[in-house]
């Protein structure tokens, strides 16, 4: 049974079951309103609950761990010969999954009959072109050990599916007919059912540190087995960046420190022009604007902030790239090419505008007037009044809202893909192009991908290197604004 | 002498400086006043210049591929060549593969020169036929397939021009660089010229440009967004669906019900994160949790909907927070106080009354997943995808394209007519934030209520 059928039939369980325990609970009642503890719809509730809620719990701890049972058992059942010296279990059992699939599409096409699929052998026919045939390319021809394997594993697959179909039915009748057994006017469905309702919220709460932990999770693993095969005093201060696609052997110079350096002169660039922009831009809609200019300026500034990243990239590949490299990068004489650490800095730049500017506004707004005040008091101009009074004090939110916008700069993906290069260099021409972290992540897990080579591998190290670096950096953030956040009454 | 009591005036004492004469010190001080105010006026400017060059520099070169060349042409279609077993069996039809169609519309273009009295030297017919799409012989077969009658009879189809003709009617593709082209030469751009004059070929709005999928490096001309507007909407579904519900049960406990305590405080802190982690990670996390360990396909909206869900959450929770937070505490007394349970004073009076900016919130948050590319990049959704997907549910799980992977698509191929196709997808893309923003301040305008 297909699983939304299954899913299907638990909603319908627990329509029933809200029918019935309603019904219960009223009869109970002698069909008087009063004499229940709670509304009825609670008693309801309360049935269907417990009908829906443990059976859909165990489908998906069922979908979880069934793949990872059937996988150790194929595993322990090919045999160790079967395994190619060149190869291992993990690779063999993609294989094992990928006939498996490919002969659950024949059947379901019609190519095999579904006895043929269980039967079928080496001998008999050729499995690489029929599953070639309708759409599975496999890389080599069947061994006998595989094939068997697959068929063991549609068989141990199919028979498991079937058993959590019943069980996942059998809990969500078990668990209405002894909700609805508990069922009388005296039960206090109304606490029980908020009880759930509070662990539901809780547990929707918690998505937020699952998905963190995920993060980290997903990525140390995947670094430590880059480790594994790659000596990590060459990741971090490898000066080379220059990744062999061709063998497996340990030809590639996987050297972090050129990626780095990219991302940090191009995050430069960008806060180079941003920063001034957006401070200036701040300061001027906050102090010196009228009402109207500034309820018409900032939100056409915010506008960038909404623009997608996507959009700044096209903008830097088709406008603001040639643009540099015919007025200045060539007359200068510093090179041809568009897409360089300038045209990436700059439209980084344009997108951090925005970011800058709303933080610090919000900042200085913050302000106390009567600090103004004092000072305009005293015969300063407004000018000297926000250097020399409004900027101090609203000094260590800039310093964070700079920082979050170094952390963002630093973590752009798609402005630098399409604006700075590809070619890991170590240069301090601004006119040539280079590249950063967040594009050799991309290249590395685009395309034909081999989660066993360290050329796949290090993108994970570099995805964590990237995690910490932000997070350190919004960190840091967050502590300058407390630690140095004047405190006005 | 009355004179002389002048002389005993005592002397008025002169002020060297007088407020209403501006010495160095203060001019200098003014001048630097009006500095600043102009960096800050510089400033300004320079942002809206920015926003507003960045938007005519994508109008300008995307504005254009919402027109397309197309060409009417009568084409004959024999049976002898088409069907040549003549029992209009569609196995045996399908047997005839596009290149058995292609001679066909190279007669209709000559046989359409002939009709108007157009003659070019150094044209050769094979040449003449290359002016219509290479997408036009499978058009043509589709066709074909699909109504056998239509076997030995003329019949009228509009075809779009090769992506080259269509350049040069959009300023992309000239005479002179036709020269050194070798996929167009001269003596094609005046056949077409002369078709444009006799009415054969029509420059008009072209809505194949919205329901077209992806088309190979060959044929810009038939490249379109269908496809990439499916796996966006379909993803924008599932965004809506696990993100609404998830992140508004999550803020209702966090700002209702949650004690003050270390697991409240550490989701407080994650959230704050998350929502600041680059996109690039959740692309990591996305292929390393939901393909590799959960085993999803490739490609396919379900896996870009869980992460967008994981990326918008925060968004959607720090949004109904701050609606939770504006319903003033009277309203929870008041539900309090007639009996209500606390979960019934939060779902019955302060959700409703915060909705308006839940939603708000939403919607924005929505609006931001949209344009998300990056983590994209790395769960496959970049492949080449042809097929529309099926519906949902099951076609949440078929590959499909997203509007802004298809933009990134088009910017990596080598022809410039794919540059004029991204840009215009940018627009459509920015057409449908601007329209989910402006329903969001609709939304906010119309109900959101101040206490």
């Amino acid at each position: 049974m297909p699983l939304i059928w299954t899913f299907a039939t638990i909603l319908g369980l627990g329509v029933l079951g809200f029918v019935l325990g309603k019904s219960r609970a009223l009869r109970s009642g002698g069909g008087d309103i009063r004499k229940l503890h709670s509304l009825p719809a609670y008693y309801g509730t309360n049935v269907a609950m417990a009908a829906v809620l443990p059976a859909l719990f165990l489908v998906i701890v069922w979908l979880v761990v069934q793949p990872i049972y059937v996988e150790s058992r194929i595993v322990a059942s090919i045999p160790a010969e079967a395994i190619a010296e060149d190869s291992s279990p993990t690779l063999l059992m993609s294989d094992v999954r990928r006939i498996a699939g490919g002969l659950d599409l024949a059947v379901a096409q019609g190519v095999m009959g579904a006895d043929e699929a269980r039967s079928i052998s080496v001998e008999g026919s050729d499995i690489r072109a029929l599953l070639g045939g309708i759409g599975v390319a496999l890389g080599s021809d069947v061994q006998p050990a595989i094939l068997a394997a697959a068929q063991d594993y549609r068989t141990l697959s199919a028979s498991l599916s079937l058993w959590m179909t019943i069980a996942v039915i059998g809990t969500a009748i078990a668990g209405l007919a002894f909700a609805l057994f508990k069922t009388n006017n005296t039960l206090r469905a109304r606490n029980s059912v908020e009880t759930v309702l509070l662990a539901l919220l809780m547990l929707a709460s918690t998505i937020a540190i699952l998905t963190t932990l995920g993060i980290v999770l997903s990525m140390l693993f995947e670094t430590r087995n880059f480790f594994q095969q790659y000596d990590w005093k060459d990741f971090y201060f490898g000066l080379n960046w220059d990744p062999s696609f061709s063998g497996r052997g340990g030809q590639s110079k996987l050297g972090i420190l050129p990626l780095l350096w990219g991302t940090l002169y191009i995050s430069l660039i960008s806060l180079i022009v941003a920063v001034p922009i957006g401070l200036y831009a701040a300061i001027y809609l906050s102090e010196y604007a009228t009402a109207r200019v500034r309820a018409l300026a900032k939100p056409l500034i915010e506008v960038l902030a909404g623009i997608p990243t996507i959009v700044y990239g096209l903008f830097a590949l088709i406008t603001v790239g040639p643009l540099l490299r015919d007025y200045f990068a060539a007359p200068l004489g510093l090179g041809n090419s568009s897409s360089s650490v300038m045209t990436a800095g700059v439209v980084m730049g344009v997108m951090l505008i925005p970011f800058v500017s709303s933080l610090s506004d919000d900042i200085i707004n913050a302000v106390p007037q009567s600090l103004r005040d004092g000072s305009m008091g005293l015969g300063a101009t407004r000018s000297e009044t926000v250097r020399q009074v409004v900027i101090p004090a609203a000094l260590p939110g800039i310093v964070g809202a700079v920082l979050l916008a170094a952390s963002r700069a630093i973590g752009e993906t798609m402005i630098v893909v399409l604006g700075a290069g590809a070619s890991a260099r170590l240069g301090v021409n601004p006119f040539e192009a280079m590249t950063t972290v967040t594009v050799k992540i991309v290249s590395q897990l685009t395309g034909d991908t081999d989660f066993s080579s360290p050329e796949t591998l290090v993108a994970f190290a570099l995805g964590l290197t990237l995690f910490v670096i932000t997070l350190g950096l919004n960190i840091l953030a967050l502590f300058v604004v407390r630690r140095y956040r004047e405190q006005y009454e | 002498m009355s004179d002389t009591n002048h002389g005993h005036e005592p002397a008025r004492i002169r002020p060297k400086t007088s407020l209403l004469i501006l010495d160095e010190r203060t001019r200098k001080r003014n001048q630097s006043e009006a500095r600043f105010r102009f960096y800050g006026l510089l400033a300004v400017s320079a942002g809206l210049l920015a926003l507003i060059v960045l938007v005519t520099s994508i109008l300008n070169s995307g504005l254009s591929s919402f027109r397309q060349t197309f060409v009417t042409l009568e084409v004959s279609l024999p049976a002898d060549k088409l069907d040549k077993k003549g029992n209009r069996d569609p196995a045996d039809l399908r047997k005839v593969s596009t290149f058995g169609y292609a001679p066909l519309i190279a007669a209709a273009v000559a046989e359409a020169m002939v009709r108007h009295g157009i003659e070019i030297d150094g044209l050769s017919d094979k040449e003449a036929g290359a002016i219509v799409s290479k997408e036009a012989p499978a058009q043509l077969r589709d066709h074909v397939l699909a109504n056998p009658q239509v076997l030995d009879s003329s019949q009228t189809f509009t075809f779009l021009t090769n992506g080259r003709i269509d350049g040069y009617y959009k300023g992309r593709v000239s005479a002179v660089s036709a020269g050194r082209d070798k996929n167009v030469s001269v003596a094609q751009l005046v056949l077409a010229d002369a078709l444009l004059a006799a009415g054969v070929l029509e420059n008009r709005f072209n809505w194949s440009f919205f329901t077209n999928p992806d088309a190979s490096d060959q044929r810009p001309e038939a490249a379109g967004l269908g496809v990439a507007i499916i796996g966006s909407a379909y993803m924008m579904v599932i965004v809506l669906a696990l993100a609404l519900p998830i992140g508004v049960a999550a803020s209702i406990y966090l700002e209702e019900f949650a004690a003050n305590n270390r697991l409240t405080d550490l989701i407080e802190v994650n959230i704050a994160n998350l929502a600041a982690v680059p996109s690039i990670v959740f692309g990591i996390l996305g292929l390393a949790i939901f393909i590799n360990f959960a085993g999803l396909p490739q490609s396919a909206p379900i896996v870009g909907g869980l992460v967008l869900t994981l990326m918008t959450l925060p968004t959607i929770i720090i949004a109904t927070r701050a609606a939770l937070k504006a319903v003033p505490p009277s309203i929870r007394q008041a539900a309090l106080g007639v009996g209500a349970s606390k979960m019934q004073s939060v779902f019955h009076h302060v959700l409703p009354l915060a909705a308006p900016g839940i939603l708000t919130g939403t919607i924005i948050g929505l609006a931001r997943a949209l344009g998300e590319t990056a983590p994209f990049l790395l769960i496959g959704m970049v492949a080449f995808v042809r097929e529309y997907p099926a519906a949902p549910p099951d076609g949440f799980f078929d590959p499909a394209s997203a509007l802004p992977v298809q933009v990134f698509n088009w910017t990596q191929r080598s022809d410039p007519a794919f540059v004029e196709r991204a840009s215009g997808a940018i627009i459509v893309l920015l057409v449908f934030l601007v329209l989910m923003n402006a329903l969001a301040v609709f939304l906010r305008s119309r109900f959101e209520r101040r206490w």
